[in-house]
């Protein structure tokens, strides 16, 4: 019963997100026939490709329409590239989901093992040069620690070119190897984040009565934290991990703009500029899926271990 | 203990990662005889008849040719037809075909894939593709015949009344009639043949070895679209790109060791348009005021190391014989002057207004800063608004509801295209430009057979505009182009080309 009632309102909020989208397009200035058609147009051209569009329709019947498409999985297609939006999606997805798969995987590899020793330590020299460059590292938006990557591994270090993105499908090698980059400015502020979280919850845990028990049966420090401590705190992180996967699986618009890569984030951008109505509107629906379903996904595994 | 695997885990893997990332940045094997070349725009289609933006027609010159094609001069060169004639009433045009021209699917060019081409562009096929880019002045086209007498192949092009500047427009792709993937898989004539197109990513061409013509000397062309000038710059820095048409003056003085710099100009009006029926602009006065005020020496300084070429009227200097060279100075600059007609006008402490600028020119946003600056020295003060492409299409373009714009108008090769958006009451008119001697001149220009006293009023025709400071006309940009130094035979056109078939590489 939970769970239908919980499938319904994640339903309702999808819903709602696809209209406001319908309706915003609607506000903006600027008509996808008159981009299309570009300045040699004469108004009847225009007018003509207006009706073959189905813009002449009124809002409604023409959200109708997309709905009833979209529920049967049609999207219709991308007036720029004048080829379905579903074909368009598939190729762009992987790169996304590669890159975010990625900075999770770093997130995780950095941020666990710097947490449980800012944990293990807390006050010492490491802990405190620890917690001053979290602090920065947080400060520090995406985008300019994008270009300093750029600048400084890249055309500095000539670790990697900036801009030379290569596909998923032209070399899986050569696009992980140039996404690590992305992926480092994506994670490096995340990680800080994830480090703070689970240094505050290890230091949460242990003022509690049940450590000095475990203390008092002879434990050593590191198993204290990581049979006892770590598990406690893991409750709260894992929700905070969740809120920045579903972040990243959605795109990272700035960084994929930054870097040059061909995903979800840097479509949606080109497609808002050139109006191509049903391409946003299938993006948005991807990233409103992602970030409520995996959210629900973390919600419920957290009551779990509650109860 | 499971927790510590895990770990172990993630430790592997990243290390898969880095040793992944080692490989990688290794570079890629070239093919040899290939070139890459950075463009800034992503194709808005690939069907030649579709396509819009100049950054797409650049690309697609080298898939495509129509009946007769521009060569580096301006000139109208036979393509795929071998000759053609233009009767002395200006009312026939006859273009007999080659006969060995194959399309790239391997199908021999015929006259019904001519006629379908011509119809299509001028909109004449029955059932009409609303995306088709219909040139308008085709529209003076009665009917289109095709005959065979021995062997050869005539096609005959009858107008309604007498046009000689139709050749211009008659570049127009031929493609074959009877094929349906235009839009995905290209199938035209030209030196180079489709190979893939990757969205947001590159296109691929190669050469074309049945081409009937001098064939290619590169035997595969990679079409690279970058995010940005910017972004395209990185990968020059990186030798990733081998030829980059849209470098900045400063980007120039940054790669002379690796690559050579080829200066040309842009086949462009750039202009600050001035929309003449709103208020202040409605007053001749004070459009005259505002040319006097615009320093143009200093924007070609200030944005182009003082390379381009100055304008003073709709037509630019590209077009040779048509470019009247005495409107460049019915304006030079003088700051007091433009003070006096300001007073004049009703306007002694200047005025102030906005100026829309789509933002993704940076070139153009860029000339509007340094043109508020000079404007802010009489008292007149510009605001700059940055809109998106979209926007400024509708909003500028089609409703003609803007004050002031900086923008770049390009052409076909014809001077009745370039003043085509100054002719009264016509919807392309954005900037409400109306004088009866302009429509007049024109239309007699267009009409008339006599080569001589076609350029004459063409002349008198731009300099109506200049006298009546319909906008301020700036200049044809520079253009500077990045060819790396293992190339030979980078050609500039009068019209906005990337020809990839007279690019070689020369024997050490």
């Amino acid at each position: 019963m939970k769970a239908v009632k919980k499938g319904l309102s994640m339903l309702a909020a999808i819903l709602v997100l696809s209209f406001v989208t319908f309706l915003a397009f609607e506000i903006l200035p600027g008509d996808a026939a008159v981009t299309k058609l570009g300045t040699n147009a004469t108004p009847e051209q225009i007018e003509a490709l207006r009706e073959e569009m189905g813009l002449n329709d009124p809002f409604l019947v023409r959200y109708g329409r997309w709905m009833g498409g979209a529920c049967t999985g049609d999207f219709g297609m991308s007036n720029r590239y004048g080829r379905p939006v579903s074909e368009l999606f598939l190729q762009m997805l992987p790169n996304t989901l590669l890159l975010a798969g990625l900075s999770f995987l770093l997130i995780l590899i950095i941020a666990f093992p710097v947490g449980l020793l800012c944990g293990r330590y807390p006050g010492s020299i490491g802990d405190r040069t620890g917690v001053f460059l979290n602090q920065t590292l947080m400060a520090i938006p995406s985008f300019f620690l994008g270009i300093l990557i750029s600048v400084v591994l890249g055309l500095g270090l000539k670790l990697f070119t900036p801009g030379a993105f290569v596909p998923y499908d032209q070399g899986l090698g050569a696009c992980l190897s140039y996404l690590f980059f992305p992926a480092l400015a994506i994670a490096l502020p995340k990680a800080a984040m994830t480090i703070r979280f689970l240094r505050s919850a290890l230091l949460g845990e242990r003022r509690k009565e049940y450590v000095r028990t475990a203390r008092s049966k002879g434990l050593g420090e590191w198993e204290v934290l990581v049979k006892h401590l770590l598990p406690n705190a893991l409750a709260a992180t894992v929700t905070f991990l969740g809120v920045i996967l579903s972040e990243i699986v959605a795109g990272s618009i700035v960084i994929e703009q930054v870097f040059g890569i061909n995903g979800i984030g840097r479509l949606l951008v080109s497609s808002v500029a050139n109006r191509d109505f049903n391409v946003v509107q299938a993006l948005v629906l991807y990233i409103g899926i992602v970030v409520i379903v995996l959210n629900g996904v973390i919600e419920s595994l957290v009551q779990k271990e509650g109860e | 203990m499971k927790k510590i695997s895990i770990l172990a885990l993630l430790g592997l893997l990243s290390v898969a990662v880095l040793s992944g990332c080692k490989d990688g940045t290794k570079k890629k094997e070239k093919l040899e005889g290939s070139v890459v070349v950075g463009i800034t725009q992503d194709l808005d289609s690939l069907d030649p008849h579709k396509a819009v933006a100049a950054g797409t027609k650049e690309v697609l010159y080298n898939l495509f040719e129509g009946l007769v094609k521009p060569d580096q001069d301006g000139n109208l060169v036979p393509a795929v037809a071998e000759s053609y004639q233009i009767s002395e009433d200006g009312k026939t045009y006859s273009f007999v075909l080659r006969k060995d021209v194959k399309f790239h699917n391997g199908k021999t060019v015929t006259a019904e894939d001519v006629l379908y081409s011509l119809k299509r562009c001028a909109g004449m096929l029955e059932t009409s593709d609303p995306e088709v880019q219909v040139v308008a002045a085709l529209s003076v086209i009665s009917d289109i015949t095709a005959s065979t007498e021995n062997g050869a192949t005539t096609i005959q092009v009858n107008l309604k009344e007498a046009n000689t500047e139709l050749i211009g427009y008659l570049t127009c792709s031929i493609i074959p009639c009877d094929y349906a993937d235009q839009k995905t898989k290209p199938v035209g004539t030209g030196p180079f043949r489709f190979v893939s197109y990757t969205p947001m990513s590159s296109l691929v061409m190669e050469k074309n070895e049945e081409y009937y013509g001098k064939k290619a000397s590169l035997k595969q062309v990679t079409f690279s679209i970058s995010e940005s000038t910017d972004a395209a710059f990185l990968k020059l820095q990186a030798q990733e790109i081998d030829v980059f048409p849209y470098l900045t003056s400063d980007q120039a003085a940054q790669l002379q060791d690796k690559y050579n710099i080829e200066v040309g100009e842009m086949s462009l009006v750039q202009g600050l348009f001035l929309n003449n029926k709103v208020k202040p602009f409605d007053s001749k006065e004070v459009r005259q005021a505002v040319n006097y005020a615009v320093n143009k020496d200093e924007i070609l300084t200030m944005l182009n190391d003082g390379k381009g070429k100055k304008i003073g009227s709709g037509v630019y200097a590209g077009f040779g014989a048509y470019f009247n060279e005495n409107c460049v100075n019915t304006y030079s600059y003088d700051p007091e002057k433009a003070k006096e007609l300001l007073a004049k006008a009703g306007y002694p402490n200047g005025f102030a207004f906005t100026c829309v600028v789509p933002s993704n020119y940076t070139y153009h946003v860029q000339t509007a800063e340094v043109i508020a600056a000079q404007l802010k020295k009489v008292g007149i003060t510009m605001n700059i608004q940055l809109i998106e492409w979209a926007s400024w299409l509708s909003d500028v373009y089609a409703a003609h509801d803007f004050e002031a714009t900086i923008i770049g108008l390009d052409s076909q090769l014809a001077p009745s295209d370039i003043l085509k958006y100054y002719i009264g009451g016509s919807k392309k008119n954005f900037i409400n430009y109306e004088s009866e001697d302009f429509d007049t001149v024109y239309k007699a220009a267009v009409a008339t057979t006599d080569t001589a006293k076609k350029k004459e009023l063409y002349m008198k025709a731009q300099q109506y505009l200049a006298d009546d400071a319909a906008s301020v006309f700036i200049q044809s940009p520079s253009l500077m182009v990045a060819v790396s130094k293992a190339y030979t035979g980078y050609t500039f056109y009068p019209i906005y080309v990337q020809d990839m078939s007279t690019l070689y590489i020369p024997e050490r």
